[in-house]
């Protein structure tokens, strides 16, 4: 098990260097002159030329990769053209909002949505199910930006129950999460219920109720650790998707979290920002997607035997 | 028991309901049949073609211009001479959506097209070839799967400026890992079965193979995914045009609208409600279309 | 046997699949009888209905798109199906309520019989066994239901089971993923046994397994058949399987039951020319003949079937009078039916 999750992380290293490949060509295309957007505009040539030195810029361009690559290493991401201060700090202070209103909406959208669409799964065609679909349905289909100025209009503008904007309190904490809330719910439901409709169909599920099993113990016993097999693998994707979402939602709501850096940045055109962003989350996705694996072999046997083989003793075919 | 009835007059009975089925269809004409039968898909399909010959027809059914601005008509709520409402600038905002179907509907369909031939294309060769080609393509995949992809398409755009083409590009790159994905798992499935192998030995070619076995046997799952991939598509391109990316005010894309009139929410909020409703139903249209489909081409899940 | 002691009675059977594309007739008026410790072979090729009349007895139809149309099943005297109508009106919501209090009645006294009294094995035993628990657990998980027992006697008893059918108890706490299609299979049988039922429903309980794989499988079958006196409903298309194990034969074809007999019945004295085609099918050691005689043609559409002897098309005796209506069963000879106008209007046998 420990070889598998080493092996897991040592595999970052291949798809975050192809990630600073990316960023690195990114930042050689992107228009504008860092020169230029770094100083001030009263700023001497001769000054200029220095910091174009010291950046680096008169090198080739391999020799500008190489250094790029260094410098991430060392947790250089750029210097902001903002504020002029270095991205990697100015990112580090606004992960843990990011992280909180990601895991937080996707802890609650799996605890609600999960049984949502077993339940509709097991109820196939019925009218609980028929509502959670359409449910699922819209939920999926409304954008998050939209939904969220709604909620605001709602909650906030008209019966004044919520702040509108995020400010440090707790209770601000209910519309972003809520915003971003609602779409994972629906994918995750509309998931969970189309893994359920298949394992139901399976024949262990017609042996357990051969045994003589109560339908419920049948769906709890025997179906649902099946389900939660597909259900774990997405939430790599659901994760991704929420921190997509919160490029938006943070904005809206002005909760200073790595979305509303990034988003700021697109809007300003600041690139080391935006690139520093990138990079930060890609290698968040990657982390997460380790423990969603790591989580996978737990649940499911067949992959825990695959990853231990050698730790265990090996299984003799008797027949 | 109380009701036996003879097999004779269960078969009788069974004759009269006239039911007939002709045989020898193909699974595909098999899936169309059922899919004409699916209430949720024809209502898809309706609400989307609605929003075709709305795009095609747009001068004609827009009573006002886009960019007409009006002074004194200016954050007029709904009514009926402005069935939406206007905005800030006096401009009709039921025009203004009406002229909004010529943005997102197509650029997410023309994406969703890129996207599943280069995508597409890539899942299919991974897949068909294996080995070190899967490999390499995958890991390429991995990579660009380590973004989101809605900060990929902004990160695109952002490079390359605002404008159509350019999102284009990024709208595509963002579809482009999710379709080789998909399809690459379609077509393991069938890649391993007996005709493609027999076509292999007597000397078909791999292109052949692929395109003569290969796609015609996993359409069904390509073609369910695509639908799924223009309604995210949609919602991604609105998203940007929110942001202030790719397609900007005035243009009148339904999140550039939204975009615009957000400030004014508080005193004139139907210049939010509406474009936003515009989004969703497109959506939603998109979605059941899918949702219809899954169930039509897949009736195991049904 | 004796007539009296039925441990199973199916009396004119009718279930029928409404789908979309129209009802597919899976079984039609079947009846037939198990008695104690006996075998019974049910033989029909692909899509007659032999599964279906499985889970009918098991209660296990997947309803909808099955609907029991007519019939009744009696297990030890006991009546299975619903006698309130099914009702088909939106506002029947009487009639429902009724239907619906009556199956969950019946569900219960289903929970009960199911692998106390009657168990029943699947077809794949690649899929009928959960991947995510333990093989022990799953043989553990019927005693426990069934029989007043502390987990550790249930795991105990458990362990007996996986010996009883060959397997070292020391592999309770593997996955089956770690079995062989065989051993498999063993636990199947494990499971089906470990509360020693009255009756046994085995579907097609070697077609997935290699030939030398399908003939340990058979034995061990019938050594426990012999060891708990358990009565065995064999589902197969194989007739050599039937020859192996069985004392009765019974032939379905579309969803019908064409001939029923003991196996020199069928064997020697067949009559119905669907058996005959069946056996003429198959290649036989002592016959010179260089060609096999498969039947003709195939099976109607079970969507569509024939007002007249479904295998009119397909026979090689049919005459005209085979065209008015459907074929009754008769007895040819004492516990052997058949269902043919023509056979019993030659008077074949006495």
């Amino acid at each position: 098990m420990v070889k598998y999750i080493i092996k897991r992380i040592l595999y970052i290293i291949p798809v975050m260097f192809g990630i600073i490949v990316m960023v690195f060509i990114m930042k050689a295309v992107t228009p504008g002159d860092p020169v230029l957007e770094l100083l001030p505009l009263t700023a001497t040539e001769e000054s200029k030329e220095n910091l174009r030195e010291e950046l680096g810029l008169n090198d080739p361009i391999i020799v500008q990769f190489g250094k790029y690559v260094v410098g991430v290493l060392h947790g250089d991401l750029g210097t902001s053209y903002k504020t002029k201060q270095p991205v990697l700090s100015e990112v580090a202070e606004r992960l843990p909002n990011t992280i909180i209103l990601a895991v937080w909406a996707l802890f609650i959208a799996q605890i609600i949505a999960t049984p949502l669409g077993i339940w509709a799964a097991v109820k196939q065609n019925s009218a609980v199910d028929n509502i959670i679909v359409v449910f699922t349905m819209f939920g999926a289909s409304v954008p998050n930006f939209w939904l969220a100025l709604m909620l605001i209009q709602w909650f906030a503008i008209n019966l004044g129950w919520l702040p509108s904007m995020y400010n440090g309190s707790l209770i601000s904490w209910i519309l972003p999460i809520s915003a971003i809330l609602v779409g994972s719910i629906a994918h995750t439901a509309r998931a969970a219920r189309t893994n359920m409709l298949e394992v139901i169909r399976q024949d262990y599920i017609m042996t357990a109720r051969a045994k003589g099993q109560k339908e419920g113990t049948v769906i709890f016993k025997h179906a649902f650790r099946n389900t939660l097999i597909p259900v774990i693998a997405s939430i790599g994707s659901a994760l991704g998707s929420l921190l997509g979402g919160s490029l938006i939602v943070e904005q809206i709501f002005a909760v200073p979290g790595v979305g509303k850096y990034i988003s700021d940045a697109v809007s300003a055109r600041n690139y080391p920002a935006l690139q520093g962003g990138i990079i930060v989350i890609a290698l968040l996705c990657c982390i997460i997607n380790i423990i969603v694996d790591v989580l996978y072999t737990v649940v499911d046997p067949r992959l825990k035997t695959t990853f231990m083989k050698s730790s265990k003793k090996r299984v003799k075919e008797a027949v | 028991m109380s009701k036996i009835t003879t097999p004779a007059m269960v078969k009788l009975n069974k004759k009269t309901k006239g039911r007939h089925k002709e045989t020898g269809n193909t699974p595909m004409q098999e899936g169309l049949k059922r899919l004409r039968k699916n209430k949720t898909a024809m209502a898809g399909m309706i609400i989307i073609l609605f929003l075709i010959i709305i795009a095609i027809f747009a001068p004609l059914i827009a009573p006002y211009g886009y960019q007409e601005q009006s002074y004194t008509e200016v954050r007029l709520g709904p009514s009926l001479q402005h069935l939406f409402g206007t905005d800030h600038l006096g401009r009709d905002i039921f025009s203004r959506c009406v002229y909004g179907t010529r943005y997102s509907l197509p650029i997410g369909l023309i994406c969703t097209l890129l996207g599943l031939v280069i995508g597409g294309g890539l899942g299919l060769v991974a897949a068909y070839f294996g080995g070190r080609t899967d490999n390499i393509i995958m890991r390429i995949i991995d990579i660009i799967q380590a973004i989101p992809s809605i900060l990929l398409c902004i990160a695109l755009v952002a490079i390359l400026g605002n404008g159509m083409w350019q999102l284009v590009v990024a709208i595509t790159a963002g579809t482009i890992q999710g379709m080789t994905k998909n399809v690459r798992a379609a077509v393991f499935m069938v890649r391993n079965n007996e005709y493609v192998n027999s076509s292999k030995s007597i000397g078909v070619s791999d292109f052949q193979i692929m395109i003569r076995h290969l796609v015609p046997n996993a359409v069904g799952i390509i073609v369910i995914n695509a639908v799924g991939v223009v309604a995210t598509s949609i919602l991604t391109i609105s998203s940007l045009s929110y942001l202030g990316v790719g397609l900007v005010a005035p243009t009148p894309e339904w999140g550039a609208i939204l975009a615009e009139g957000k400030q004014y929410m508080a005193v004139a909020p139907h210049m939010v409600y509406f474009p936003g409703l515009m989004i969703a139903i497109t959506v939603v249209a998109f979605y059941l279309f899918g949702n219809g489909l899954r169930d039509a081409l897949d009736p195991r899940l049904k | 046997m004796a007539e009296n002691s039925k441990l199973l009675e199916v009396k004119n059977l009718t279930v029928h699949y409404e789908t979309d594309e129209g009802i597919v007739e899976a079984v039609n008026d079947i009846s037939f009888h198990i008695a104690p410790g006996e075998i019974l072979g049910v033989v029909g090729e692909t899509g007659a209905g032999k599964t279906t009349i499985a889970r009918s007895i098991m209660g296990l139809l997947p309803k909808p798109p099955a609907h029991v149309i007519s019939g009744s099943i009696q297990i030890e005297g006991q009546e299975m199906l619903s006698d309130k109508p099914e009702s088909k009106g939106f506002f029947d919501f009487a009639q429902k309520r009724a239907r619906s209090a009556d199956e969950r009645r019946l569900e219960r006294i289903y929970r009960e019989i199911r692998g106390k009294k009657i168990s029943m094995m699947f077809q794949d035993p690649m899929t009928a066994l959960n991947p995510v628990l333990y093989v022990g657990d799953q043989i553990a998980e019927v005693i426990k239901i069934h029989e007043n027992v502390s987990e550790a006697q249930a795991r105990e008893r458990a362990g007996e089971m996986l010996e009883l059918v060959g397997i070292p108890a020391d592999r309770y706490k593997e996955y089956p993923h770690q079995f062989s299609g065989g051993m498999k299979q063993r636990v199947v049988i494990a499971i089906a046994l470990a509360c020693h039922p009255n009756l046994i429903i085995a579907d097609e309980p070697t077609t997935a397994l290699d030939v030398t794989i399908q003939a340990q499988i058979l034995e061990m079958l019938r050594d426990l058949q012999k060891k708990f006196g358990t009565a065995i409903m064999l589902i197969t298309h194989d007739f050599g399987v039937v020859a192996e194990i069985c004392d009765r034969c019974m032939v379905i074809y579309a969803g019908e039951k064409v001939e029923e007999g003991t196996l020199e019945d069928i064997f020697d004295n067949r009559v119905h020319p669907y058996t005959v085609g069946l056996f003429d099918s198959m290649p036989d050691m002592y016959d010179n003949s260089l060609r096999l005689k498969p039947i003709k043609g195939l099976m109607p559409n079970p969507m569509d079937l024939p007002s007249y002897c479904s295998f009119y098309d397909r026979c090689s005796v049919r005459c005209d009078a085979c065209k008015d209506g459907a074929p009754v069963l008769r007895e040819i000879n004492r516990g052997h039916f058949a269902a043919c106008s023509a056979a019993a209007g030659r008077g074949e046998v006495e």
